[in-house]
């Protein structure tokens, strides 16, 4: 048990060390190279004592190793910083009411509204993409595993906003059962909240079952070779029996580990699809951020993304040693 | 209410089909071991594949013969499909059936062990790769010709508000939309490929640099690579382009998107041309290389990558699809190949507000989806070939 505690401590010491490096170069990309973004707010008809003026006010003056460790502090602390475009402009010409909005008040409610997404996604794809994996496994070479193998094949390649289309077309449009727009507010009803979550949950789940499901399939058929499953065979268990009790937990740490990828892969997939169903969360933030260049935002949001990601990578990391007998008892 | 007591049923009724077809079967082949075998749950799915044929052929007989127009159009999408469908399985199984007559014996024999779908993709790649090439030939207009009328609808029927000079139509600022499709296929694709070209060549340069070399330049370059890699790439490629904002515009952020996706890209690429490159390092003809005394780059170029070219070549098709469906969502989002250039993804953006006339003329709403359906169908096609190319190459018969 020892070793397992070591390894896991290992990891964790590298996700932390990816982390910070992480905040360098996202740091680093915004800041060093040359511009000013004290002109980029202003634009250009800007006098050089009103973006003096901006440069003090935002600290740009300063040195950006001491900028970076003034933001880095703020950061964990979860002061963010201000939001360019909501800045208060009549700070500049000396008339502040001293009223800002920071980051983090613009992303908190939207990131709980992703963390919903997200989460509504997950519950509905874990469950489908692990039994339809079965199922295709337990039939393979059928006509069923021919069809969701060309299904999920095609719903993998297919861009997010096609499928996100598709499914407003049919389940929205032409049969108006669930609404095309999530516009989500606080204080909302919880079953309608999840009614304007719907489609854009299935379109995260189209998107990520594909992988999912495949690999279930691939993990279960690669033990059926093996003797012990033979045994069960031979002894005359039912072919489900086999498959669920017997492949199944050999399989699961390469199960495990492809549904924490591809939970991963849903923090690429929730920016377009926010987009595509106007649904207020943080990947919608950050697009429209990037279109007029917050900086502050930008950063902060390409953190979030880049925190989750490697979080969820390392999930899946330290999962699949959990899982693995052979580390967990060494000889 | 009552749509819920139809489903349920219907899940009955169809439950009830499947165990009297299993019933039936073992009373007609007197217990033949198909049927006296068979799960309920497998008779379940044969009567529930019925059932689905079933409502689909009657849907579409009704949609096509039976029903009034108005409600026909309710199944517009649903008819289109099923006439897509049937057309792309006919057009890849003649294609397939001419690449077994037609041709050397080598190819011959590559088309005979082809399976439907790889027939279909790699028909539909062919075709890409000629309205990319002649676009400009095969557009019937500019893709940055404006026209006096904007919003023509699809199918050039002018009773129902479309022009013969538009067969697709125009947008809404009055481009044709069949030129701009047309052009697509040139701008969205080519950059694509040309992006994954560039990622290769640096990706694959430095890959096999750092397998040859090893120490420290391995080191600083694969732990450079893995920092870049723990940024999701849709992500990183906004950053950067908010970055590039600053300084360029127009066509200059298209050369910088093409750059900064290129850059993230190459990272993959170096990994796998790292990995590929140690195993052939080690190989006795390049000691043998070495010790002729012969340089850096005839070692990399003349000993290492022709016998890297295999697994390169398989990774190109999957990064090439990986590129253009990030290029394509980047332009979705507004950020990616900007105008004058015609693109899919632009198009798809521009037009999506079409889809809500789907109800009552579905024909308008088929602009968008024609966009985005061309950006799915390329890399539909491709994932088909290279799944195929997978499978033959690891000889997998389960």
């Amino acid at each position: 048990m020892n070793s397992v505690l070591k390894i896991i401590a290992q990891r964790l010491a590298l996700g932390l060390l990816t982390l910070f490096i992480v905040s360098i170069v996202i740091f680093a990309a915004v800041n060093l190279l040359p511009g000013d973004f004290a002109e980029a707010i202003l634009g250009q008809g800007a006098t050089p004592e009103a973006v003096a003026a901006i440069r003090t006010d935002l600290g740009l003056d300063q040195h950006p190793v001491l900028r970076y460790f003034q933001w880095l502090g703020g950061v964990l602390q979860g002061d963010l910083g201000n939001s360019f475009a909501q800045a208060n402009f009549a700070s500049f010409v000396g008339d502040d009411s001293g009223v800002r909005t920071t980051v983090a008040q613009q992303i908190a409610p939207r990131f709980a509204n992703t963390m919903f997404l997200a989460g509504v996604t997950a519950a509905i794809a874990v469950p489908f993409a692990v039994t339809l994996g079965i199922l295709a496994a337990l039939y393979r070479n059928s006509v069923f595993d021919r069809a969701a193998n060309i299904t999920t094949l095609s719903s993998i390649s297919s861009p997010e906003f096609f499928l996100a289309y598709v499914l407003i077309l049919f389940l929205a449009v032409l049969n108006p059962w669930l609404p095309s727009l999530s516009n989500i507010y606080d204080g909302m009803a919880f079953s309608e909240r999840l009614e304007k979550t719907l489609l854009p949950a299935l379109t995260l789940t189209l998107v990520v079952t594909a992988h999912m499901m495949r690999m279930t399939r691939a993990a279960i058929i690669n033990l059926l070779a093996s003797p012990y499953i033979e045994m069960a065979r031979l002894k005359g268990i039912k072919p489900m029996r086999v498959i669920v009790k017997h492949a199944l937990p050999n399989a699961l740490a390469p199960i495990i580990n492809v549904i924490a990828l591809n939970l991963a892969y849903l923090i690429t997939g929730v920016v377009v699809v926010e987009v595509v169903f106007v649904y207020p969360g943080i990947g919608q933030l950050f697009v429209d951020s990037v279109k007029i260049r917050d900086i502050p935002v930008v950063q902060a949001c390409c953190l979030i993304f880049a925190a989750a990601y490697i979080l969820l990578n390392l999930t899946a990391d330290i999962l699949s040693i959990v899982s693995n007998p052979r580390l967990r008892h060494p000889k | 209410m009552s749509g819920i007591m139809t489903f349920i049923i219907a899940l009955i009724v169809i439950a009830f089909a499947g165990w009297v077809f299993r019933f039936v079967g073992q009373k007609a082949t007197n217990n033949a071991p198909t049927f006296r075998d068979m799960p309920f749950a497998v008779a379940f799915g044969y009567a529930l594949g019925v059932a689905a044929l079933i409502w689909a052929v009657w849907t579409y007989v009704q949609a096509q013969f039976i029903l009034p127009e108005a409600e026909a159009n309710k199944y517009f999408f649903f008819v289109v499909a099923i006439h897509g469908l049937l057309l792309a399985g006919a057009a890849a199984y003649v294609f397939r059936l001419l690449g077994r007559i037609v041709g050397t014996a080598g190819s011959r024999k590559l088309f005979r062990q082809m399976p439907l779908t790889a027939a279909f993709g790699v028909l539909v790649i062919l075709v890409y790769a000629f309205m990319a090439i002649f676009a400009g030939a095969l557009a019937p207009h500019g893709q940055e010709e404006v026209f006096a009328q904007a919003n023509v609808v699809p199918g050039g029927n002018p009773a129902l508000g479309g022009n013969p000079d538009f067969p697709l139509g125009t947008d809404q600022i009055g481009r044709d939309i069949l030129s701009r499709l047309i052009y697509g296929a040139r701008n969205t694709v080519g950059i694509a490929f040309v992006t994954t070209l560039i990622a290769f060549v640096v990706g694959g340069g430095l890959g096999f640099l750092a397998a040859t070399l090893r120490g420290w330049v391995d080191q600083v370059l694969s732990r450079a690579v893995d920092v870049l890699m723990a940024i999701p790439a849709l992500i990183f490629a906004l950053l950067l382009i908010t970055v590039a904002k600053a300084w360029v515009d127009g066509t200059g952020l298209t050369i910088a998107m093409i750059l900064i996706m290129a850059l993230i890209d190459s990272t993959r690429v170096f990994r796998l041309a790292r990995a590929v490159g140690m195993n052939i390092v080690v190989m006795d003809y390049i000691e043998a290389a070495k010790l002729r005394g012969e340089k850096l780059s005839y070692i990399v170029f003349r000993e290492i990558l022709p016998n890297a070219t295999a697994p390169l070549l398989a990774e190109f098709g999957l990064r090439f699809c990986f590129v253009f469906l990030t290029i394509s969502s980047l332009s979705f989002l507004g950020v990616g190949i900007q105008p004058p250039l015609a693109d899919w993804g632009t198009m798809v953006k521009d037009m999506s507000s079409f889809i809500n006339y789907a109800a009552f003329a579905p024909q308008v709403s088929a602009a968008p989806l024609l966009a985005a359906g061309a950006i799915a169908l390329l890399t539909v096609a491709v994932n088909f070939v290279v799944d195929w190319m997978l499978h033959r190459s690891s000889g997998l018969k389960d």
